[in-house]
């Protein structure tokens, strides 16, 4: 497709430990789309962090990227020397983190956090680059944004600081978002508002987000396609309403049984067995094989890659010709 | 028959103010005076015996604090809480050893609340030492490993130490530690809000079965709608450090009362994607050191009359739901 903004091929990302090598992303593949939303989920250490801080060059020391590659657009980014990276970064990729706190400086009001951003990215002076982050801070809903631009992130509560954190997001202008976790320390009602500000900011700024979360509501009210991520591999991904409504992959469709349906009482949830391998115990063939109901003899030996079904593409053997037996 | 109708937590009236005030040299050289802050605002709901009682709002709202009044690790400033009739406050002796032995409370981080230097099986040991449930060390062992089985653990688990578990196996620890003690009454403070989804269908399956089993009562306090209707027989809406409604769950979720019920139901996420409008928010909770006067939702709230400004709502009954709202009936 023509529109692809951000491509990930067959990424795979190592961390050398003294005595052994952890392979945490094997292989992860997808794309997103112009002004898309794409909804990374998956239990906790799936590799959904990883693979946001792998695209924007961020990767935590030893981590590295093995193989794989990143192109953004025309460009391929995951070999880019630090220096155009960081030029890349803020400018044509933007960064949300779960806390604000961690991307807002305590010291700096807003005005001079987001005037220094937008300056880095853009060419406006002084007395412009404040009128543009007025501009921002009304857009993401701060209210009176002219006089409370001078205040610092103290003076905000929680939800407020995440707005300022899209805002500084926004500030460049960018083309990609990679929000992780971007309302996982709000309460629902703040939440439910910080989904309308990326959606709308996405849908006028023609932005593509990928946005991670372990929120399966944040994922149905935001997201135009879904990854499910299972220990460092994409399991599934497809169209939201496939994955939430028709889950193919056993692994997606215990993860949409675990919720509490507030559609139908039911005495029990489903549950999945057990829990997700350690990088050091990761089973061969199949890595959710020990997990798996529909697990066949297949599933041990041989490991599934995304597989083309008509509704998405499924790495489950279930879907293969062959099958699992 | 009249002993069964009573329940078995009463809480009334309860409120609990916390001082907030700057230190003393501060407030003597800025000339400020002491200030409070109100976490739970005059709060009165029962729980009966083998039902579950939820407590649901959003964060600051004074769901801990409650939950921490009622287990006596916070002492209320007026009101009163009785279990099977008797007052932690005044019991003393044998009698407020055995109240402490039947309420048992599970915390959101069960790593916190284990000690990280025990091994599992002393964990889970140490209530029934405490309150001398059991003759003789085999016996302990035995109690410990039963335990460990019942919430999904094996009894190798008692020799590892909590660092070596998930966050989910950690809080299946803590529930183990909590049963030791034999209670009748578990107050479980958001157990599965740390914990991802796929965990926390296993945590909360858990919890009914132990229930059913034990005939276990739960004050469940959670933030999420969602788990609130899975677990709730009753459910209690907080706002500020106000019960602002307690209704049956099926009656609160099919027919909300109080506005800002409403108003929290609206902006729970579709997950299931059947196609319900979710309502963006107006607004943020005001902060809990000055709040507004009156029905402390009123800035919020689209029926708000002059009267609401000026005076607290009374608790009505309506259709078995108790709410507190001037404008009920307008919404009806
Ligand atoms: N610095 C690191 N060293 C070793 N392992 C790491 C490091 N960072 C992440 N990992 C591992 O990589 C896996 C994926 O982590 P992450 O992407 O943070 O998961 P998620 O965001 O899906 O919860 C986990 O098993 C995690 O323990
Ligand atoms: N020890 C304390 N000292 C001062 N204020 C407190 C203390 N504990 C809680 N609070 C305040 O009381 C209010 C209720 O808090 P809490 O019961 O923890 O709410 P919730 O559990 O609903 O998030 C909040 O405004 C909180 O900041
Ligand atoms: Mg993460
Ligand atoms: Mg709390």
């Amino acid at each position: 497709m023509s529109d692809v903004l951000l491509s990930v091929r067959d990424l795979v990302v190592e961390f050398p430990k003294r005595k052994t090598l952890l392979t945490a992303l094997d292989g992860v593949s997808f794309d997103i789309h112009r002004g898309e939303i794409l909804g990374v989920v998956g239990e906790s250490g799936a590799g959904k962090s990883l693979t946001g801080a792998a695209i924007i060059g961020l990767l935590e020391q030893p981590g590295r990227i093995a193989s794989g590659e990143i192109w953004l657009e025309d460009q391929r980014i995951d070999q880019l020397p630090y220096e155009k990276m960081r030029q890349l970064r803020g400018k044509r990729i933007a960064m949300i983190f779960q806390d604000p706190l961690t991307s807002l400086n305590p010291i700096f009001t807003i005005a001079e956090q987001l005037v220094e951003t937008i300056r880095t990215h853009l060419p406006l002076n002084a007395k412009q680059a404040r009128e543009r982050a007025i501009q921002l801070l009304d857009e993401v809903g701060i209210p009176a944004a002219a006089k409370r631009v001078d205040d610092y992130p103290h003076q905000f509560s929680g939800g407020m600081r995440q707005r300022v954190v899209i805002a500084l997001a926004l500030a460049g202008e960018p083309e990609l978002i990679i929000a992780d976790e971007p309302t996982t320390a709000l309460d629902v009602s703040v939440q439910a508002q910080i989904i309308d500000v990326l959606k709308r900011m996405c849908a006028d700024h023609g932005a593509a987000v990928m946005l991670v979360t372990h929120d399966m509501g944040v994922i149905a009210e935001a997201c135009d396609r879904v990854a499910v991520m299972y220990a460092g591999r994409v399991a599934e991904i497809g169209q939201v309403r496939q994955i939430v409504k028709q889950p193919q992959h056993p692994y997606t469709q215990g993860l949409m049984g675990s919720i509490p349906s507030l559609a139908h009482q039911r005495h029990r949830l489903i549950q999945i067995p057990g829990s997700m391998p350690r990088l050091d115990a990761i089973p061969t063939g199949c890595a959710f094989n020990p997990r798996c109901t529909s697990v066949g003899e297949r599933c041990y030996k041989e490991r599934p890659d995304l597989l083309v079904t008509n509704q998405g593409e499924v790495a489950c053997w279930l879907f293969d010709q062959g099958g699992v037996a | 028959m009249n002993q069964a109708k009573r329940p078995l937590l009463e809480v009334k009236d309860l409120t609990c103010h916390f001082d907030v005030s700057k230190p003393l040299l501060n407030r003597i050289l800025e000339r400020e005076p002491k200030s409070f802050l109100t976490a739970v605002d005059e709060v009165s709901f029962e729980v009966n015996k083998g039902e579950t009682f939820a407590l649901v709002g959003e964060s600051g709202s004074g769901k801990s604090t409650i939950a921490k009044l009622i287990v006596d690790l916070v002492h209320p400033s007026s009101g009163k809480i009785e279990f099977d009739g008797q007052s932690l406050a005044t019991s003393r002796g044998q009698a407020f050893k055995n109240l402490r032995r039947r309420m048992q409370m599970i915390f959101q981080d069960p790593f916190a609340s284990l000690n990280p230097r025990w091994p599992v099986g002393e964990l889970v040991a140490e209530p029934i030492y405490a309150f001398g449930l059991a003759k003789s060390r085999a016996e302990v062992n035995r109690t410990v490993e039963e335990l460990l089985e019942k919430v999904g653990l094996s009894g190798r688990d008692a020799a590892k130490f909590p660092h070596e578990f998930s966050g989910g196996q950690r809080q299946r620890i803590a529930i183990a530690r909590a049963l030791s003690a034999q209670p009748d009454f578990l107050v479980c403070d958001e157990p599965t809000s740390a914990l991802d989804v796929s965990v926390q269908a296993q945590i909360l399956n858990l919890m009914k079965d132990l229930q059913d089993e034990f005939g276990l009562t739960y004050l469940f306090i959670s933030h999420d709608m969602s788990v609130v209707k899975h677990m709730a027989d009753r459910i209690g809406v907080l706002y500020l450090g106000a019960l602002v409604e307690n209704a049956a769950a099926e009656e609160l979720f099919k027919n909300p009362k109080h506005p800002y019920t409403r108003m929290l139901l609206d902006a729970i996420p579709d997950h299931e994607m059947t196609g319900r409008k979710r309502q963006a928010i107006k607004g943020e909770i005001p902060s809990p050191i000055d709040p507004p006067s009156g029905c402390t939702f009123h800035p919020r709230c689209a029926l708000a009359t002059g009267e609401c400004k000026v005076k607290r709502p009374e608790v009505v009954v309506r259709e078995g739901t108790r709410v507190a709202c001037w404008e009920v009936d307008r919404l009806a």
